[in-house]
């Protein structure tokens, strides 16, 4: 486990930045985005192994940017995270192309286990 | 005016509808107000048209009555009046024809009576009496002769009046008579007098041949209330007969209470030339039978047009009102149903906004926490580990907590897909008490299965079912101390509908609190322990389901919650 390059994308910063530091210390190598487009470019840029996505984002949704993200960078996976409760949103992720998603607040070894499990598939 | 004004202020009082949407008194009152208006629409003319039909028949059928009376009487009255008049004429045409000398004469004077009695009835004697009412010659059955009749009043009467018709008298006799005399006055010499006496037989004869029926009564009776002819039901002649009318010589029609308490009508009539009243008595009641036959019809038909009336305005207003009423409570209940149901989907709606804006801020923390746990157990030999550790365990474990509180807002504001099949709801309630199993083992609480057999399979989701029966069972788990009973029963209840109770032997629920147990947040346990929404949802899912939920609760002695379920599955439930 470690070494995979994870892209964070999240409007919440706060919740961005701490879990990138968390996974960093997992070993994770972590790029952070707080919208869309910010997304989008880093994709281009740093090319990452798994892209972890929230779908409630002002601006461009989560979803829009996972149908983005399929055509720029087709294989790369992508982990959705949805609200509590919003499973309709996250099964319509993942019927569009995302890997999998899970629901916030997180729990860190299970994040841990899908992005293994994500980059490995 | 003024009447017409009061009249419909009275309607228009009648016809009004109470505001009042909730009084109980609203239906009575405006039930009672159409009834008397109908009432009063139908019977016043009614009794108005009886009122008047009663008058007119009277009157008309007492005319019908009274008419034929008034011609007997008349012509009886005529025939008497035609009687005494021959007489006085044959008596005037003696005094006439004769001189003083040969009516003094006895010999001659009874050849005349002799005469006299052959060609016309009744005569009982005939006597001449000269100018100082001396009786000079008598031909008769009585020695009458040398009487002096100068200090009588009707000796008087006749020298002044030329003639005179007696009232009926026994004078000098034993029987009733009349006294008929007349006074000549000659071209020269003295006057005289010609008297004669006539008995009432013949009169009798007269009455007895108006043909009169058993029940009447017809007679003479002067002025002063002396029957002059004998009465049916009033005495003798020259009894006293005391109901004298007032004066009237046409025929005329009076009601008395005669002497004898009898209601009887009176047909009289007063002679112009003599002392003579001639009276016609008829019962009443034999007079006015016909009359009395119809009041009695009348009145019958009257009464049983009331009834019916009545009834009907009764019977018609009361179903009316029972349907009117029926219908507002179904409207009041469909209106509180949905008021209801608005209720809780707005709060539902609240609920979801609220669960998605807090879980953000949740998983800041719930993250920061994660960090600084990562930083104390990532940090070799960190000072006071286990210190830390604690209260960041803590923060952590009560991130879960408000997560699962969102989770159930949502699971209650959420629409879920409902995925229907068939099942049995046995095999549901069986997989859900297997849950609780462990629980109910520590807590000592006894679980009482009582599924019926043959139960039919319904169409429903099994998750939901699952969860409501879930929530309903935690409930009374909760509600109980260690060691009570939950009884859980299967039951069919109609063709359509299952029943499935859930009771327990716990504290129970006010009235109040059980109006509000289906509410979203409402929650009788100390505050942190519950979310209250635990029925709510249970509600919401039976509801979505098709079918319903009852409670019964008594405090002290437990709830049961009684859950009904259709067999068949409605599309038009699915929201």
């Amino acid at each position: 486990m470690g070494g995979f390059k994870v892209m964070l994308v999240d409007d919440e910063q706060e919740f961005a930045t701490t879990l990138a530091e968390r996974l960093r210390m997992r070993g994770m190598e972590t790029v952070t985005a707080f919208d869309g487009e910010q997304a989008l470019r880093a994709l281009a840029k740093d090319k990452p192994d798994v892209v972890i996505l929230d779908i409630m984002m002002p601006g461009m949704s989560g979803l829009q940017v996972l149908g983005k993200i399929t055509e720029i960078a087709p294989g790369t996976p992508v982990i959705l995270l949805t609200g509590i409760g919003s499973t309709t949103e996250g099964i319509a992720g993942m019927k569009i192309g995302a890997y999998d998603y899970l629901m916030k607040p997180l729990q860190i070894e299970e994040l841990m286990d899908k992005i293994t499990a994500a980059v490995k598939k | 005016m003024n009447l017409m004004q009061s009249i419909s202020q009275i309607f228009s009082r009648l016809t009004e509808v109470p505001d009042q949407e909730n009084s109980p008194f609203r239906y009575k009152i405006v039930r009672r107000n159409v009834a008397i208006l109908m009432l009063l629409i139908t019977l016043a003319p009614l009794s108005l048209m009886t009122i008047i039909n009663y008058y007119e028949y009277r009157s008309v059928l007492r005319d019908e009555i009274v008419r034929p009376q008034r011609v007997l009487v008349n012509k009886a009255k005529h025939s008497i009046e035609l009687f005494l008049a021959n007489r006085l004429a044959t008596v005037n045409f003696i005094a006439s024809a004769y001189s003083y000398d040969e009516l003094a004469d006895e010999s001659n004077l009874n050849r005349i009576f002799r005469v006299l009695k052959r060609e016309f009835e009744g005569f009982v004697d005939l006597g001449l009496i000269d100018s100082a009412g001396f009786q000079v010659s008598y031909a008769g059955p009585y020695s009458l002769k040398g009487k002096d009749y100068s200090e009588q009043s009707w000796f008087e009467n006749v020298q002044v009046n030329g003639a005179y018709v007696s009232e009926v008298f026994k004078g000098y006799r034993r029987f009733p008579h009349i006294a008929l005399a007349v006074h000549h006055l000659p071209e020269n010499g003295k006057p005289w007098v010609v008297r004669a006496t006539i008995n009432t037989a013949k009169l009798d004869e007269l009455i007895a041949s108006m043909g009169l029926d058993a029940e009447s009564d017809a007679f003479l009776v002067n002025r002063e209330g002396v029957l002059q002819t004998n009465s049916k039901y009033y005495g003798q002649a020259l009894d006293r007969c005391p109901c004298i009318p007032s004066v009237s010589y046409e025929p005329t029609v009076v009601e008395r209470v005669d002497p004898r308490g009898r209601s009887v009508m009176v047909t009289y009539c007063y002679f112009p030339n003599a002392d003579f009243i001639f009276m016609l008595i008829k019962p009443q009641a034999q007079v006015m039978k016909a009359w009395y036959t119809l009041k009695a019809d009348l009145f019958i038909v009257f009464a049983i047009s009331v009834g019916l009336i009545v009834a009907v305005v009764l019977r018609l207003t009361k179903s009316m009102f029972d349907k009117m009423k029926e219908a507002d409570d179904k409207r009041a209940l469909a209106l509180k149903e949905m008021e209801h149901s608005h209720k809780l989907s707005s709060i539902g709606r609240l609920a979801a906004g609220v669960a998605h804006e807090i879980n953000n801020p949740l998983a800041v923390i719930n993250e920061k926490a994660g960090l600084m746990k990562d930083l104390i157990e990532f940090t070799p030999g960190f000072p006071d580990k286990d210190r830390f550790l604690g209260p960041v365990g803590a923060i952590i474990g009560s991130v879960e907590r408000c997560r699962t509180i969102t989770h159930r807002l949502l699971g209650f504001a959420r629409r879920m897909d409902v995925e229907i099949q068939v099942l049995d709801v046995n095999d549901v309630i069986k997989e859900t008490v297997g849950f609780l199993e462990k629980e109910a083992l520590y807590r000592n609480i006894k679980l009482n299965l009582n599924f019926a057999r043959e139960l039919p399979k319904i169409e429903s989701d099994r998750g939901q079912l699952q969860q409501v029966f879930l929530n309903v069972l935690n409930n009374a788990f909760q509600a109980m101390e260690d060691g009570g009973t939950v009884s859980v029963a299967t039951f069919e209840r109609d063709e359509a509908t299952i029943g499935v109770t859930i009771q327990d032997t716990g504290h129970g629920m006010s009235e109040d609190t059980m109006k509000h147990i289906f509410e979203p947040f409402f929650t009788t346990k100390a505050s942190g322990k519950g979310t209250g929404l635990g029925l709510s949802i249970t509600y919401g899912l039976v509801k979505r389901l098709g079918g319903d939920v009852e409670v019964q609760s008594k405090v002290g002695k437990g709830t049961r919650f009684t859950v009904y379920l259709p067999r068949k599955h409605q599309d038009s439930q699915g929201s």
